[in-house]
Parts: structure tokens; C-alpha cells; sequence
């Protein structure tokens, strides 16, 4: 039984990526998309909070959303897996259901 | 494996609808099927077929039609949402005294029902918005 956290909003907006890390249980997956990406970044003010979820949970990044706001994987914080589309359909295949944070 | 959609935000007004498109395309792509995608709230505004934006944008609206008639997919808007809002089929024009109508191709209007029938019917509901 695992689920499958998508977060859609940049952490520098609201809080749902916060949230989404403090409800998830161990062994969850998260998905960072749309402005939710900017979660993913090294060198921010929430690096640390999503550094140490990385290990207990498997977080994702959606590549085309990362790389339509202009940046490069190289500045994508170690541990979290860059995915495609097709990879956000395995992610919600591999997973029982999925909980959009919304 | 059976997925159903649901969208609650409008078309051009953030990500949501182009998020659902593209994982929608992704998953019949890879060979899953689409039970329903339903759409709720101002997600209803992707069901209008007066939708015209410049030559050089993607046109939202009809990449869903576009994607229906190729996969066969039930496009539900939602009757309550789409009353508020302006989306009008011959039915709801006559119902309500409308003179137009404004439903996009392969789009239909119905009830909440629809979504419940579609999570239960469905091995996953992803739900896109804001």
C-alpha cells in the first residue's frame, strides 16, 4: 500500500508542499509539477525539508515543467527523479491511489 | 489499467487543464484506458466551443475534442458548474429559456453523479487544479 502526493503550487506560495510532507507517510511517492517544481531546487530556503524527506519518501520532479520555467537538472536536489508524462502515468499506476494536494 | 480525470480549473488560466491534457494523452498512449474526464468548478470553461485564441497558442478545447474523437473518451462537464458559467447545450437552452448554445464537440453535460460513477468504475482518479 503506498500513495502517490502531487504538488502543484511553488512552496514559495503556499503550503500544500509542506503539508504534503508532513501528512505522507513513509514510502510515499511525490510529484513536484507545474510550479510545484521550484520545491525541487538546490539552494533554496525549503532544500532542507525536501533533502530529508528524500530516502523515506520518493520524490519526483516532472522534467517538462522543470525545464519550462528555464532550468537544468543539474540544479535539481540529489535523490529526487526526474520524470516525463509517461513516467507521471507509471507513478499513478505504480501507486494505489493519488492525493492531489491541491 | 482504468483512469478517470477530473479538472477543476479553466482553460489559459494557470496549468491545470494542459496538466490533465497531457497526462490524459500520456496514459491512452501508453495503452490505458480513460473511463471519464470530468469537469467541475471553472474547469467547465474547457467545454466551450467559442473558445478562439491566437493562431500561435495551443487551442485547449479543441485538443480535448481532438483527443476524443481519436480515444473515444466521455467528456463530462458538470450541470451545476456549467449553469453558473455560461456553457449551454440544446438541452440546457431549452430548459432555461437560453437563446444559444456554446458546447464544444464531444463534450456533454450531465451531473455529479458522473464523477462519483467514474471514481467508483475507475482504478484511479487523478484530479487536476488549483
Amino acid at each position: 500500500m503506498s500513495d502517490l502526493h502531487t504538488v502543484n503550487k511553488s512552496p514559495f506560495e503556499k503550503n500544500s508542499l509542506e503539508s504534503c510532507l508532513r501528512f505522507s507517510k513513509s514510502g510515499s511517492a511525490i510529484l513536484l509539477y507545474e510550479d510545484g517544481v521550484y520545491g525541487a531546487l538546490k539552494g533554496t530556503a525549503v532544500e532542507s525539508m525536501i533533502a530529508s524527506a528524500v530516502g523515506e519518501k520518493k520524490v519526483y520532479v516532472l522534467g517538462p515543467d522543470f525545464k519550462a520555467r528555464g532550468l537544468t537538472d543539474d540544479r535539481i536536489i540529489d535523490g529526487v527523479e526526474v520524470v516525463d508524462y509517461a513516467g507521471f502515468v507509471d507513478l499513478v499506476e505504480a501507486n494505489d491511489k493519488v492525493q492531489a494536494w491541491v | 489499467m482504468k483512469f478517470s480525470i477530473q479538472v477543476n480549473e479553466g482553460p489559459y488560466q494557470h496549468q491545470a487543464s494542459d496538466s490533465a491534457y497531457q497526462f490524459t494523452k500520456a496514459a491512452l498512449e501508453k495503452g490505458h484506458e480513460c473511463f471519464r474526464v470530468f469537469f467541475y468548478h471553472d474547469g467547465v470553461l474547457n467545454g466551450t466551443r467559442l473558445t478562439t485564441p491566437p493562431q500561435d497558442d495551443r487551442n485547449i478545447v479543441n485538443n480535448w475534442t481532438e483527443l476524443a474523437e481519436k480515444y473515444d473518451l466521455d467528456l463530462v462537464v458538470c450541470v451545476a458548474a456549467a449553469q453558473r458559467r455560461g456553457i449551454v447545450d440544446d438541452g440546457e437552452a431549452e430548459r432555461n429559456g437560453k437563446d444559444a448554445t456554446n458546447i464544444a464537440p464531444r463534450f456533454r453535460i450531465s451531473g455529479l453523479g458522473q464523477l462519483v460513477e467514474a471514481a467508483i468504475q475507475s482504478d484511479r482518479l487523478v484530479v487536476f487544479g488549483d
